[in-house]
């Protein structure tokens, strides 16, 4: 039977589109202004209580709130007016204090039914959200300065070990250059130091001085330093972008040593960066046996210990940190210190076997505090605190060197978190702001509306146009270029994409690309009939013989939308990504949609004449 | 049954080359003696987008500026005239002494804002950005070498998929296009960010698109008809993809001109470049790859033969 699609195939298509809709359904609920608050530590329990509290403080300054949410971690609660978030945000702050942080969200109003299909809505981009973007480079460069100091360090104490003599030791740019009496003492020391460090390789240049020797640091462990140069800084960056109260926050790894930061909704640039510029800090302490001393807790916030008050030693020492497994499978975390650190902690355990040892995690913080301005008004400033908790406390069991393990870690997990913390504890390579942007909430809303009127005007006019030269025709073609538009949005909100202005722009040029693969088909249709095929046939050879051209067309299209996702960075790949999705989608329906819609209501009877 | 009326697309052939010949010249002079006006993004800097309620003058805000300090700013309306745009010199770093005294800075945004704001004029900041000048860089080359992937790529797919000929006609094509293009926004001064090379290359995809539809025909007429001079293959091909190509056309280009109009500030140049792309792209897919196809001496064994050799490669 010509121009018959089988039942299945029918009903296949007939999903996919059921499918679109489910999928693109969410996005035509616009989210509530809400406002979610959370605990300063992970410690802290937010349950119904604070939740009152919070309805109590809203009541109170004629703030109209439903469906306040508290799941003992945080509270959501939204607004019914978008205009009184802010000043929301401002009386919560101010009745609950600088525990809380208090961040402007968005709730979805999404239905239950949609969500239990697991549909949520796309994602909005900066430009169209507001918010600030950072772009931070890690200076790696620094870490290898660090690095090779503490190499530096570690090589003296291996010469004067083996009772090597030196001229001179030294760093000069990224090598380690050593001058020698003799070819003896030269390659007694360059015996000495490698034994002590597997990290240096030695650089024989036919033209160097026979009594000079050269080290670099090899390229293991450069790419190692630089790896954790990097992880380091996205963990404490992580742990400070908590503290800014963002609803969702952005941080992850852009390239070779930059991290991108993104916190939608914040308008204080200076704010964020002085939070973002800070580093945490560790001290090594021993518990002490009387009650001198002081007092911290742990970071869970569950007991307390007292420590002496003098530390041993702090980050600066600190070279690495890992966790693995000791000899019986048991976690453990494997502490690395420099030759300066490794010589204090010898001498301070030395006699303090048997004793308790404590590590403290110093962060710089700040918290919101009521004060009044200059008038007289209360306000709520940043007032900056020092946070000190204790991640580890465990018994000394012999004399400690450079390089130590604290074992009796219950979990993978813990000995993870540990050697986590210790890192970002120790010092981490300086970061600069290469690129920042900060866009205006109004100038956000402000895009969308821009990009929803151009899509609107742009697929009208397009309709329009197809309508008056396809006539019949034309209506499948518009009504496949609509459904492109559903299925498209669908795969956005599915794929968790992010949808941005150039995004949007993305889709108004799909909206016009798309019905390319139909004006092909229905011309090659047209032509098919001038060539006096009849009606039924013409269909036929028109999808037939369009068919190769529109692949070969797409694919191209499609392979210059993924170089350009490939070059692109934030916007630009946002419009990449809706070009190629659009690409996809848009074959399918301009091509296996329209023929299902011509097939069932051409197929298989007798026709004299189509209108195309 | 109608006869399908064919145009002698290749009559004007060597006119139509003088006119690209002209065209790509006047482009290359400009982009060597104007250069391109480059947007944030590749050249770096800080621009500062403010909103006023009322008309600002750009004289007034500059001397504002200038006032509070500022080295020579660059003062723009950005679309309305309550809309201004401001490049500035200054840097937003981040003050490592600032942040370990615990100071509060003021950010540069809110330093704009309050020297702007001294008359008692409402002000909304809009948006600040900050490209620091090792990422101009970077994406200046990037963004070169992206359009020369891509151009490779292409290259690549249409000398597998049709023959070697048809390959460095579709590129020829498109490298005429992103030079005209380019030199659109060199003698317009527009300025030239990410956006637009988006759109560029959104240009070489669209181009390409047409490119190919035209060459599918080509191919599709020399294995079918049994005429051996090519320029009548050509043209009976042009002809028959007449109506699609215009079509197309008008449909991409009534959705770029809603964005022109309606996009706003942000993507006009994104569409202007588009729209512009977009009509070299149609006039190049006729009179600059088919003529290429002339010129390179496209014949019926061109075609027949590469097609046997894939089947051969495609053996295990």
């Amino acid at each position: 039977m010509p121009n018959k699609y089988p039942l299945w195939k029918n009903l296949m298509i007939l999903l996919a589109i059921t499918l679109g809709f489910i999928y693109a359904a969410p996005n035509l609920y616009p989210p509530d202004p809400a406002i979610q608050l959370s605990g300063q530590s992970g410690a802290m329990v937010i349950d119904e209580d604070v939740l009152r509290q919070v309805e109590r403080s809203l009541d109170e300054a004629n703030i109209e709130h439903f469906e306040g949410v508290a799941d003992g971690e945080a509270i959501l609660i939204r607004l019914r007016d978008k205009e009184q978030q802010l000043s929301a945000k401002e009386v919560i702050q101010q009745s609950l204090g600088g525990a809380y942080i208090v961040a402007l969200n968005l709730a979805p109003t999404t239905p239950d039914w949609l969500r239990s299909f697991g549909a949520s809505p796309m994602k909005l981009g900066l430009d169209l959200s507001g918010g600030v973007h950072f772009l931070l480079e890690v200076d790696l460069d620094a870490a290898l300065a660090t690095r090779l100091e503490s190499e530096l360090e570690d090589a003296k104490v291996a010469l004067r070990e083996a009772r090597v003599r030196y001229r001179s030791l030294e760093i000069v740019g990224p090598e380690l250059v050593g001058q020698f009496r003799n070819e003896e003492e030269r390659a007694a020391a360059e015996k000495a130091i490698r034994a002590q460090s597997q990290a240096l390789t030695t650089v024989t240049n036919p033209s160097q001085n026979p009594l000079t020797l050269v080290l670099v640091v090899n390229d293991i462990t450069l790419k190692d330093l630089q790896e954790n140069a990097l992880k380091q800084n996205l963990t404490s960056l992580r742990n400070r972008v908590n503290e800014l109260g963002v609803s969702e926050p952005l941080v992850s790894r852009q390239g070779k040593n930059r991290i991108v930061v993104e916190l939608p909704g914040v308008q204080d640039t200076a704010e964020a960066k002085r939070i973002i510029g800070k580093t945490a800090n560790l001290e090594f302490r021993l518990e002490s046996d009387s009650a001198l001393g002081e007092r911290f807790k742990f970071r869970d916030g569950t007991t307390s210990a007292v420590l002496q008050n003098t530390p041993i030693i702090t980050g600066e020492n600190v070279t690495d940190a890992r966790s693995s497994f000791d000899e019986n499978s048991r976690p453990q975390v494997n502490i690395t210190l420099d030759a300066g650190g490794g010589w204090q902690m010898g001498h301070a355990t030395r006699d303090n076997i048997g004793k308790r040892l404590g590590v403290l995690f110093i962060e710089y913080k700040t918290r919101l505090e009521k004060g009044l301005d200059e008038e007289g008004e209360p306000v709520m400033v940043p007032v900056p605190f020092v946070e000190k908790n204790i991640i580890s406390l465990a018994t000394v069991q012999a004399q400690l060197g450079k390089s130590f393990r604290i074992t009796g870690l219950d979990s993978q997990r813990e000995s993870s978190e540990l050697a986590l913390l210790l890192r970002a504890g120790a010092l981490a390579a300086p970061m600069y702001i290469v690129e920042e942007r900060t866009i205006g909430p109004s100038l956000g809303a402000e895009n969308i509306q821009l990009g929803v009127r151009s899509v609107t005007i742009g697929m009208g006019m397009v309709l329009l146009f197809m309508l008056v030269v396809y006539r019949v025709f034309g209506i499948y073609a518009n009504i496949a270029l609509s459904l492109n538009l559903v299925i498209l949005v669908a795969f956005m909100s599915l794929l968790g994409a992010t949808l941005t202005l150039p995004g949007i722009a993305g889709i108004v040029l799909t909206v016009g690309m798309a019905v390319d693969a139909n004006v092909l088909i229905f011309s090659r249709i047209r032509e098919e009939l001038n060539a006096g095929l009849k009606p039924q046939a013409a269909i036929s050879a028109g999808y037939d013989r369009a068919f190769v051209s529109i692949i070969d067309a797409n694919l191209t299209t499609l392979i210059v939308a993924m170089i350009l996702y490939l070059i692109g960075s934030g916007p630009v790949q946002g419009f990449a990504v809706t070009l190629s999705l659009g690409i996809i989608t848009s074959m399918f329906t301009s091509i296996v949609v329209t023929r299902a819609m011509v097939n069932v209501i051409y197929g298989g009877r007798k026709i004299d004449r189509l209108s195309i | 049954m109608k006869e399908l009326k064919i145009y002698n697309f290749m009559g004007p052939s060597r006119a139509m080359m003088v006119v690209s010949a002209v065209l790509l010249l006047l482009s290359s002079v400009s982009l060597s003696t104007r250069g391109i006006h480059l947007g944030l993004d590749f050249s770096g800097g800080t621009q500062i987008e403010v909103g006023y309620q009322q008309p600002a003058a750009v004289e007034t805000v500059r001397a504002q500026l200038v006032d509070a300090g500022f080295d020579g700013p660059t003062v723009v309306h950005f679309g309305a005239e309550t809309e201004v745009l401001l490049r500035l010199k200054e840097i937003p770093v981040v003050d490592q002494a600032a942040v370990q005294s615990e100071e509060q800075q003021p950010d540069i945004g809110q330093r704009v804002v309050a020297a702007l704001s001294a008359g008692g004029e409402q002000i909304e900041l809009r948006r600040v950005d900050y490209v620091g000048p090792q990422i101009g860089e970077e994406l200046r080359e990037e963004g070169g070498l992206g359009m020369l992937v891509a151009l490779a790529v292409v290259m690549l797919y249409v000398a597998v998929r049709f023959q070697f000929k048809f390959a460095l006609g579709a590129v020829l094509a498109l490298a005429h296009d992103v030079i005209l293009t380019l030199g659109f926004f060199s003698v317009t001064q527009m300025e030239f960010d990410l956006t637009v090379l988006a759109a560029i290359l959104a240009v070489i995809g669209y181009s390409l698109n047409d490119t190919i539809i035209v060459f599918d025909r080509v191919r599709e007429n020399f294995r079918k008809l049994r005429k051996t001079q090519a320029v009548d293959v050509i043209n009976e091909s042009l002809s028959q993809t007449l109506w699609r190509t215009l079509n197309t056309s008008v449909t991409t280009l009534l959705v770029l001109l809603a964005l022109y109009i309606f996009g706003g500030e942000l993507i006009h140049n994104f569409a202007a470049a588009l729209l512009f792309g977009v009509l070299v792209g149609t006039y190049s897919s006729i009179y600059v790859a088919a003529n290429l196809l002339l010129l390179l001496k496209v014949s019926r064994e061109d075609l027949l033969q590469p097609v046997e050799g894939e089947l051969v490669d495609d053996l295990p």
